[in-house]
């Protein structure tokens, strides 16, 4: 029997303003797996993501994630997904522990002291959990924000831009830490990410959105042998700058 | 009920403390906070004080309704200092940019609403009980002296204030702290038709059916009654209690309203102005 998608997204549409940020997309993602979510800014990635997370309303079209419809059911399966977002801090104020605690305690963890160890242990943040989130760096707000997406365990990971303003050893290390995550919980995550060495690293799949709509839908493998380039990067040029069509025009 | 309906009010006391213990934190981490609790009510209460203290001196009638003026500045601080503790603590997510992650929890809108009454107590409690207290030392006037009067007072003011603050908070969610300044300068709409320092027949005759709808002109004609008549009107309180059951109903249902907005306006995404 095959195994029902962990998000499912039919004919979505966003309009503000009469102007489409989404417009009439359609993608299943398979359980476990790691997809990423190209695009320029604009392209409707943010806007697609809030619409998954149940935080914005689509104008028309479907969501299903989890088997649950968004944002109409979103309360059957929050508790399984977590996300992270640059869009979103936690309160400065309170140290990286209370912070934890209070999320653990939103989302329902049994073990909360725990699993904050767990994750400061993963994370790296042992020595810092009794420090004010606000008087930390860039790269470890990151992992703030990590081990607060974590903290749940979700099934289901959706991050926006993860690991932007990180310098790239602390990126690399993030990236290692989500890999890692997801093999060994068998999570399912969508990235959302300018980020090619990211894309390229992390995701089985990519999803390359563009004025609203998906420009192409593949493995990067794949992605790369059709356009001819050597990298996502120039692929991702190609398709911005709309090369391709010109190619296309041209062969 | 369908599954979507019990979900969505599913109530959950982990997470309302999980809410409450994050207000918690943050009052327990910043002194100017605790500070700004109480010293305003202590200015104010001073300086009402003071005034009263004049008017008992120098005017028959005020002589015999001794603590009519304080009386009605520590009541009207539990209706503003109410709506302003459950919206400052609302506002807390927004200037934190904390919103997103709770709008995306399993919290739901009545556990973060109950949540927010219980902090709108709190902080009432850290400013209103040691001015109360230093009322009676300062000019003899003991709040606790109305007895049970004192506990149907509280009740009404406090509802009032939690109804509006619902209000507020959906307003700001739904159009960015563009709209703050409402938290701020609600309350100031109720003061002069609740008739707090004055009686309701002082107003033209034309006004005074608007100010019999506000839950909290039953009060202060409730204390000034007690205060000058040593009369407790229990029918008032009943009447203020369906006025305030009413207004409840509506900022709930006018901050669901407005969230379902939030949510298709894409405002839960741009938290700023």
């Amino acid at each position: 029997m095959p195994t029902a998608p962990a998000i499912k997204v039919e004919r979505l549409v966003k309009i503000y303003r009469q102007m489409p940020a989404v417009d009439g997309i359609s993608f299943a993602i398979a359980p476990g797996s790691i997809t990423g979510l190209l695009g320029g800014n604009g392209a409707g990635k943010t806007t697609t993501i809030a619409m998954i997370m149940g935080l914005l309303m689509p104008t028309s079209g479907t969501v299903t994630v989890l088997g649950a419809e968004m944002p109409r059911q979103r309360y059957r399966v929050l508790q399984r997904m977590n996300f992270e977002s640059p869009y979103v801090d936690m309160p400065m104020r309170l140290t990286i522990r209370q912070n934890l605690t209070v999320f653990g305690m939103l989302y329902g963890v049994p073990d909360v002291r725990g699993r904050i160890a767990e994750l400061a242990e993963t994370l790296d943040l042992t020595d810092l959990l009794d420090r004010p989130t606000g008087k930390l760096s860039a790269g470890q707000k990151t992992r703030v924000a990590l081990a607060k997406s974590l903290i749940n365990s979700p099934e289901l990971l959706l991050l926006d831009e993860p690991t932007a303003s990180l310098d790239p050893d602390t990126a690399d290390w993030v990236r290692a830490r989500l890999e890692r995550y997801c093999r060994e919980r068998g999570a399912t995550m969508l990235l959302a990410s300018h980020n090619m060495t990211e894309v390229e690293r992390l995701c089985a799949r990519v999803i390359i959105m563009k004025r609203g709509r998906i420009e192409d839908d593949d493995t990067p493998g794949a992605l790369l042998a059709r356009y001819s380039r050597r990298t996502l990067e120039e692929v991702f040029l190609d398709v911005a700058r709309g090369r391709d069509e010109a190619r296309e025009a041209a062969q | 009920m369908s599954t979507r309906t019990e979900n969505a009010i599913a109530f959950s006391p982990r997470r309302v403390a999980a809410m409450i213990l994050r207000y918690w934190y943050l009052l327990r981490s910043s002194w100017p906070r605790l500070l700004d609790l109480i010293y305003w009510p202590l200015v104010q209460m001073i300086t009402w004080g003071f005034i009263q203290v004049y008017v008992m001196q120098n005017a028959g009638f005020f002589a015999r309704a001794g603590g009519t003026l304080i009386g009605a500045l520590l009541l009207w601080d539990i209706l503003f200092r109410g709506q302003l503790g459950f919206s400052i603590a609302f506002l807390e997510e927004m200037w934190s940019r904390n919103i997103g992650n709770l709008m995306m929890s399993p919290l739901r809108p009545f556990e973060f609403i109950a949540a927010l009454m219980v902090m709108s107590v709190v902080r009432l409690a850290v400013g209103a009980v040691p001015v109360s207290l230093l009322a009676i030392a300062f000019f003899g006037f003991n709040l606790y002296g109305l007895g049970l009067a004192l506990v149907a007072f509280f009740f009404t003011l406090i509802v009032t204030s939690w109804a509006v603050g619902i209000f507020v908070s959906g307003l700001v969610l739904r159009n960015g702290l563009g709209a703050e300044n409402f938290a701020w300068s609600i309350m100031f709409v109720f003061m002069p038709l609740a008739c707090v320092y004055y009686p309701v027949a002082t107003l033209p005759a034309w006004l005074q059916p608007a100010a019999w709808i506000l839950p909290p002109t039953y009060v202060f004609e409730g204390m000034r009654a007690l205060l000058i008549d040593h009369t407790f009107r229990a029918d008032l309180m009943l009447e203020a209690l369906g006025l305030n059951l009413v207004l409840f109903a509506v900022g709930v249902f006018g901050f669901l309203a407005l969230l379902k907005s939030a949510r298709r306006h894409g405002s839960l995404m741009q938290t700023g102005e």
